[in-house]
């Protein structure tokens, strides 16, 4: 059967649907954290900056509002860069 | 949530959910795990997901040993409908000194006796392992083959879902506020959702395990310890082993998504509950990688954050009760390894509750070993 649900990508980095995020929703998965556990929803290079606000509005169409999901935590780096971009950067900076 | 209940549980990472899960498969269903936040959102859902067998003492080594033939079947044994991701690629241990390199050759002597087989490599042979690796310096490596990777969210996942499937109760976001004891004896929990009646309760709470100790009023000597770590973008497969090496205080593992992932001890850390990442760990971490493993220059770091070892003085977990307190049993203390003993820390701890024979003698690892001075001081931890 025709499902437009599998056509519509919500997370880029990790080729997760629509159909899966709400399959996991439907399943008990029930915030951003849980939902990125299970399934590396936002863990890829944009670290959330796509599909997060996608899956928020998912969450809110199950019943449970924006300003009640419990937020999701971004983390550093803001920006995808290279170890060798780090490591040259603190050249000369000794570490214990 | 009930209010009362034959076993509670306390913590909701890989161990709490394993244990109820033993205890549910040999009959005792009425089991309640209570976790404050959602299940794996502290230090398992946090760990370098690594599985290693390579240990220098005897519990960590038999604990270790059986719980990998458990990884082995766990699809199958706990009916999952995902997948565990369990992956033996192999750990590379590396010695930069002729110091760690004796150690390596002690540990890989008692390894063997517990039927692991163990490979002392000389540099050329490391390398034939691991092509990338900088061998400038190697005194020596040792490789086990069965060693590896496994998912901790869905090794978590699967044993709550089996869990729950056999009638055990997870209440999340539920946080114990007290220990309820009368005459020597557990007679409830207390927590921000209401009060539950039991007698047997089960310390499964990692870095804040001393905290629940407390609670019912016993003092254990584990203490929490920030550990940090990062994860890169996925990449084609290039690493088939886990490299880890005791002098860098580093490890490192590709991942069977392709990322990478990667931690370093701190000797300097203090105890302490903080799981902020710093910039620090950040430049450390690519200056010392990118030496080791000098590939690993191109690839970009996506995310980095921090979790809490359950440190003891020994390095070995404290598994059993107290007979300070009846009813009060403890799974904590694992001081970074905790993930890859799950397995066997779930059925030790259900049949010593229960009063059956247990698999392995955890009676050396009670919180009594402490007073006794039978400690175990595992050498290898990073």
């Amino acid at each position: 059967m025709y499902d437009k649900d599998r056509e519509i990508i919500i997370c880029r980095c990790e080729d997760l649907t629509l159909a899966d995020i709400k399959e996991l929703i439907n399943k008990g998965y029930r915030s951003l954290d849980e939902l990125r556990r299970i399934s590396r929803c936002g863990m890829g290079p944009c670290q959330g900056r796509t599909c997060r606000p996608l899956v928020q509005r998912e969450l809110q169409s199950v019943g449970i509002p924006v300003k009640d999901q419990i937020p999701g935590i971004f983390r550093p780096p803001s920006k995808p860069i290279t170890l060798g971009a780090i490591a040259r950067g603190s050249e000369g900076v000794h570490h214990a | 949530m009930r209010k009362s209940a034959e076993v509670v549980v306390i913590g909701g990472g890989v161990n709490g959910v394993a244990i109820a899960y033993e205890l549910a498969k040999r009959g005792c269903k009425d089991v309640l795990v209570l976790e404050k936040e959602y299940l794996a959102s502290g230090a398992t859902g946090r760990c370098g997901a690594g599985v290693r067998q390579q240990w220098g003492t005897e519990m960590n080594l038999r604990m270790s040993i059986d719980s990998v033939k458990l990884f082995e079947t766990m699809n199958q044994d706990l009916e999952y409908d995902k997948d565990i991701e369990f992956k033996q690629g192999g750990y590379l241990l590396v010695a930069y000194t002729e110091a760690g390199w004796d150690q390596f050759k002690k540990n890989v002597s008692l390894q063997r006796q517990y039927g692991l087989d163990v490979k002392l490599c000389n540099p050329a042979e490391a390398r034939e392992i691991v092509p990338h690796l900088n061998t400038e310096g190697l005194v020596g490596a040792t490789f086990n083959q069965t060693d590896g990777h496994c998912n901790p969210f869905h090794v978590t996942d699967a044993y709550a879902k089996a869990a729950r499937r056999l009638g055990v109760e997870i209440s999340t976001y539920t946080e114990v506020t007290g220990i309820v004891t009368e005459k020597g004896r557990v007679i409830g929990v207390r927590t921000d959702k209401g009060d539950i009646a039991t007698t047997t309760v089960v310390n499964a709470a990692g870095g804040h395990g001393a905290i629940i100790a407390q609670m019912a009023g016993i003092d254990i000597p584990v203490y929490p310890e920030r550990h940090q770590i990062l994860v890169t973008e996925p990449v084609a497969p290039i690493q088939g082993p886990m490299v880890m090496s005791f002098h860098h205080h580093l490890y490192c593992q590709q991942t069977p998504h392709g990322s990478f992932i990667m931690g370093l001890g701190d000797p300097t850390e203090k105890p302490g509950l903080s799981h902020r990442a710093t910039w620090q760990f950040l430049e450390e971490m690519a200056q010392k990688v990118t030496w080791l493993l000098p590939p690993l220059k191109d690839i970009r770091v996506v995310r980095q954050w921090a979790g809490l070892y359950d440190m003891t003085p020994d390095r070995t977990p404290i598994l059993g009760g107290t007979p300070e307190l009846a009813g009060f049993h403890m799974a904590v203390g694992f001081s970074g390894h905790g993930f890859m003993l799950a397995p066997m820390t779930g059925i030790l701890m259900a049949e010593h509750i229960l009063g059956l024979p247990t698999s392995l003698p955890i009676e050396k690892i009670d919180l009594g070993r402490f007073a006794r001075g039978e400690l175990f001081h595992e050498p290898s931890v990073v």
